[in-house]
């Protein structure tokens, strides 16, 4: 087996030092009906290239997004990632490293992870960032938590704006911990019903911008209400590229915000590894959940790094621990700040621009479908549609045409009575023929 | 083209090198990095990026007008900032990274390849369902795979990290209790020699924590724990094999008092590692155990993550998992998104899409590559290792349970060290100027002083010794009293002992322009 180096002769010269006859002996604390004699039923071992080829053939069954036109956003976003940025988490310091304990050997990842910190407040327009969380929807939920540490209060709100997996995760989370959740009515300008929903025992409210829906919002209202209610505002954004072109959730007034880093350096990977950003206020860093990378000096008075103000942390704390998150999601932190390092200010801009361009193209050509509504009124790169008929059965009938139009909004909240709605994404990958023939074809099935 | 060193071959000069330092500060091909931010990248970038052909006129006072404050570099200038970085690290790939309760081993790069397939790392999560039939297939078999090595009829896959998967088995536990009018079983017991996120998660649920004691050798104590079972407690969470490295001879007799009790048993699978293809936890009586795919089943740490950790269950918790997961649905795959019909007792949703995809292709081409006969030699092999290691440090170190085999990891006190005046920390930092990662210290709480030393299946005997003998040296040196050798190291990494307490004390975690100190260069400060 190409990965176990020990060779029989190995095994009997340590037996031997080690004093045992055999290695059933090593087992010998395992009660005995529990003890397998014979091998599980499952296939024996096999070479590198049957592998390869049994794990091929079931991605050829997938159709990759850059197989052809493609539309879906909805939380992950189809972008460009430079090719630099995979070989340099391929490097195998950054990639068979663990969690920077030991300072003195992990400055790589230590000072990555300052960089990472220091790029994620400036995104979002706050004084602190942590270390990274394992997506944007447990960001969300962990938010909630810390708000509720820091108001001792009970009740959440959360926009109808917001992601509706988002929603349930921190739903399911808050739930287990006695908190009473509020979930506003999905609606395409789902912030403007926020204010109302706001009272005494409010301890945050939840927005996305842009939202679900694609809506765009400036949510400086919002925060002076729940400020003046002595809540706090958590903004959540599923799309990192938008911190390029939008306001900044920090000078809208948020105490967290919180986004999926997925569109800046990660590829869709079916859902996962993604990376949560989580950036608050300074008075709030104690409370925060995850590591905190911070700067210190050496013996010598030499500049490092370190994880610091662990005893927030469950390794110190345990159960007073303000998360039990350990591992995080380094390895997507890094490539994250690796292709922000390469776009830097101004390529970041120009990526927003880009997308956004590309969505205003989309929409015209979707608007001048006959039957087609578009519902979003201000957007950045996604937006929602209303179509003749179900979103869902439409999405499948283009699959005909190779292309895939978008998320029907019913499949991620069947109840909320939207089946006409769709939901489109266009980013910088996004082609002029692409929109062309996903107009064409929806065109096409409209006057059939 | 090559240079030519014809007529002017190098000799050896034999100056002393003690005390030697460079006139710019770094050492040799390790230099010192400045951070991104003090790199000269304000007004540039790496990227080349088509003008857009629509502006952002639409967005009115929307649009972000404030500088953002992030630099940009070009691709070499990015490249060489981070291929330096990284030499700043230590890595499995360089040398035995014994991380007790880790599980550092060897990271197969057919899995870093297979996951980066367009069809698995360009998939959209929201592909429609008819797309996407190859990622169900393989959640399916990895489920597969998970079940069979397991005996446990369900899992979940979502969680994403090991915390994360015990999460949700303690809300699977809750939902249960809670379906059968038990939802006043408000404690959790926990040995005192769990895991930090154990009574962590189990307070994050609202659960209190109770600690159960430990007996002399290192197993839970079964009278304490009858004790404190009672129709108040709605889980136990014990490790096995446990944080000392041993496996809990009692396991089937603490599974039949907790399920005596009316509570459920969580398993901490973090050490699967040492019975994998051995021995089913669903055959000791687990309701619920997470396995964390970047231990056991090889998918890198990364640095700290991501990980996996998806949650077998038993027939009793099955019915309580979190959306989504995978059905075989006729002649293709479906998958269950809404906790609704036959869902409906689901608990809810632990992440948003389907969890860590990138390393459920890992973790399957790993057990497809190991097969069912090459994970029983992983465990046979782990824990012949870490034998190993124990029975040959034993003569100079002092192992905290002497008595009888370890499993996958060796557990040392610090008896041996006292009256040398060096601590555990001493000794651990010292080993990096040997070439070694430290090994887990202070952990578990339990052992004074603990070092615990998880070798892995991975390591060939001749690290093995290479590691053993450097250890020896070491405790050999400590014992002659070069107490020196130890407070002060480590002596030969990339930076001296660090200043935590400093760091913790008024906290600096981003930078920011002119307030940091970049590191003094000699040159200038002459």
């Amino acid at each position: 087996m190409r990965y176990l180096p020990l060779t029989p002769a190995d095994r009997a010269e340590m037996l031997a030092v080690i004093g045992a006859g055999s290695i059933d002996a090593l087992f010998a604390d395992v009660p005995a009906a529990a003890r397998k004699a014979e091998l599980f039923d499952l296939p024996l071992h096999a070479g590198e290239m049957e592998v390869e080829r049994a794990l091929s053939a079931l991605a050829a069954l997938n159709r990759p997004a850059g197989a052809g036109p493609f539309f879906c956003g909805a939380g992950a976003y189809k972008h460009h990632v430079p090719a630099s940025v995979d070989h340099i988490i391929q490097r195998s310091e950054f990639l068979t490293s663990y969690t920077p304990y030991q300072p003195e050997i992990a400055q790589g990842t230590l000072q990555v992870l300052f960089e990472f910190q220091t790029q994620v407040a400036a995104l979002t327009g706050l004084d602190v960032a942590n270390a990274s969380m394992y997506d944007g929807s447990t960001a969300t939920a962990e938010a909630v938590m810390m708000a509720q540490r820091v108001t001792r209060r009970k009740k959440a709100v959360l926009s109808g704006g917001l992601h509706s997996h988002y929603a349930s995760v921190t739903q399911t989370i808050a739930h287990a911990e006695g908190m009473d959740i509020t979930r506003l009515a999905a609606a395409i300008d789902a912030e403007a019903a926020v204010v109302d929903a706001i009272d005494a025992d409010t301890a945050c409210v939840v927005v996305q911008t842009p939202n679900v829906f694609g809506t765009v919002t400036d949510v400086t209202a919002i925060a002076e209400a729940a400020h003046a209610a002595g809540a706090l505002l958590i903004v959540v954004t599923t799309e990192a590229v938008s911190f390029g072109l939008l306001k900044s959730p920090g000078e809208m007034g948020a105490d967290i915000a919180v986004a999926e880093g997925q569109s800046i350096g990660v590829g869709l990977n079916y859902g996962g590894p993604y990376v949560g950003l989580f950036a608050t206020r300074e008075k709030f860093v104690r409370q925060m959940p995850g590591r905190l990378c911070g700067e210190t000096v050496d013996a010598e008075g030499r500049r490092g790094f370190v994880l610091t103000l662990s005893t927030r942390e469950q390794h110190i704390r345990r159960e007073k621990a303000t998360s039990n998150i350990c591992t995080n999601s380094g390895l997507c932190a890094l490539a994250f700040t690796i292709h922000l390092s390469l776009l830097g200010e101004r390529g970041l801009r120009e990526l927003a621009a880009l997308n956004h361009s590309r969505a205003r193209e989309l929409r015209a050509a979707l608007a001048a479908v006959p039957g087609v509504e578009v519902l979003t009124p201000r957007f950045f790169n996604e937006f929602a549609v209303r179509l003749p008929g179900d979103a869902a059965q439409t999405v499948e009938a283009l699959l005909a045409d190779d292309i895939v139009a978008g998320v029907p909004f019913s499949r991620l909240d069947p109840q909320a009575g939207m089946g006409d709605v769709l939901l489109v994404a266009a980013t910088e990958t996004t082609t002029s023929a692409d929109i062309a023939a996903f107009a064409a074809a929806l065109k096409g099935r409209a006057t059939r | 083209m090559s240079m030519s060193n014809v007529g002017r071959p190098t000799t050896p000069h034999a100056a002393n090198s003690e005390g030697h330092a460079s006139l710019t500060g770094g050492r040799g091909l390790l230099q010192d990095e400045p951070l991104i931010f003090e790199l000269d990248g304000w007004n540039k970038t790496g990227v080349d990026l088509a003008a857009p052909e629509h502006d952002a006129s639409d967005l009115g006072d929307l649009v972000r007008t404030a500088p953002i404050g992030i630099p940009g570099l070009s691709e070499p200038e990015t490249l060489r900032h981070y291929v330096r970085l990284s030499q700043k690290n230590h890595a499995i790939d360089l040398a035995l990274y014994p991380l007790g309760s880790c599980t550092m081993k060897h990271n197969p790069r057919l899995n870093e390849k297979m996951a980066r397939l367009p069809g698995f790392g360009d998939l959209h999560p929201l592909a429609p369902i008819s797309t996407a039939q190859g990622a169900l297939a393989l959640m399916d078999q990895l489920a597969h795979w998970l079940k069979t090595l397991t005996g446990m009829p369900a899992v979940a896959l979502s969680p994403k990290a090991g915390a994360h998967g015990e999460l949700c088995g303690l809300l699977t536990i809750k939902a249960a209790h809670e379906a059968k009018g038990q939802g006043h079983r408000r404690t959790v017991l926990v040995p005192t020699s769990a895991h930090g996120t154990n009574p962590a998660t189990a307070a994050f649920v609202g659960y209190s924590v109770t600690e159960i004691a430990q007996t002399e050798d290192g197993r839970v104590d079964l009278a304490d724990l009858e004790a404190k079972l009672s129709s108040e407690v709605a889980a136990i969470m014990v490790t096995n094999p446990n944080t000392c490295g041993l496996f809990e001879r009692d396991i089937i007799e603490i599974a039949r008092l907790t399920h005596a009790a009316g509570a459920y048993f969580y398993c901490d699978g973090a050490n699967f590692n040492a019975i994998v293809g051995r021995v089913r936890p669903g055959d000791l009586g687990v309701d619920a155990m997470h396995i964390n795919l970047h231990k056991t089943f090889s998918t890198p740490h990364g640095g700290g993550g991501p990980g996996a950790g998806p949650v077998v269950l038993s027939e009793a918790l099955a019915p309580f998992a979190p959306a989504p997961w995978v059905v075989a649905d006729g002649d293709g795959f479906r998958l269950v998104e809404a906790t609704e019909g036959p869902a409906a007792q689901g608990f809810g949703r632990m992440v948003a899409f389907q969890g860590q995809m990138g390393m459920f292709v890992r973790a399957l081409a790993y057990m497809l590559s190991h097969g069912s006969d090459g994970l029983r030699q992983v465990a046979e092999d782990a824990v012949l290792n870490a034998n190993y290691i124990k029975a040959r440090l034993a003569t100079v170190m002092t192992p905290a349970f002497p008595d009888g085999p370890c499993m996958h990891e060796a557990l040392f006190d610090d008896t041996w060290l006292e009256g040398t005046g060096v601590t555990t920390l001493d000794f651990a930092k010292a080993m990096i100027d040997e070439g070694f990662h430290p090994m887990t210290m202070y952990f578990p709480l339990v052992v004074h002083g603990a070092m615990l030393i998880e070798p892995t299946e991975t390591e060939p005997k001749q690290e093995l010794d290479r590691f053993c003998d450097a250890l020896i040296a070491l405790a050999n040196a400590a014992k002659a009293g070069d107490a020196d050798r130890f407070k002060g190291a480590p002596y030969l990494a990339p930076l001296r002992r660090l200043d935590e307490t400093q760091a913790a004390r008024k906290p600096k975690l981003t930078w920011q322009r002119g307030s940091n100190t970049v590191s003094p260069a000699p040159l200038a400060a002459e």
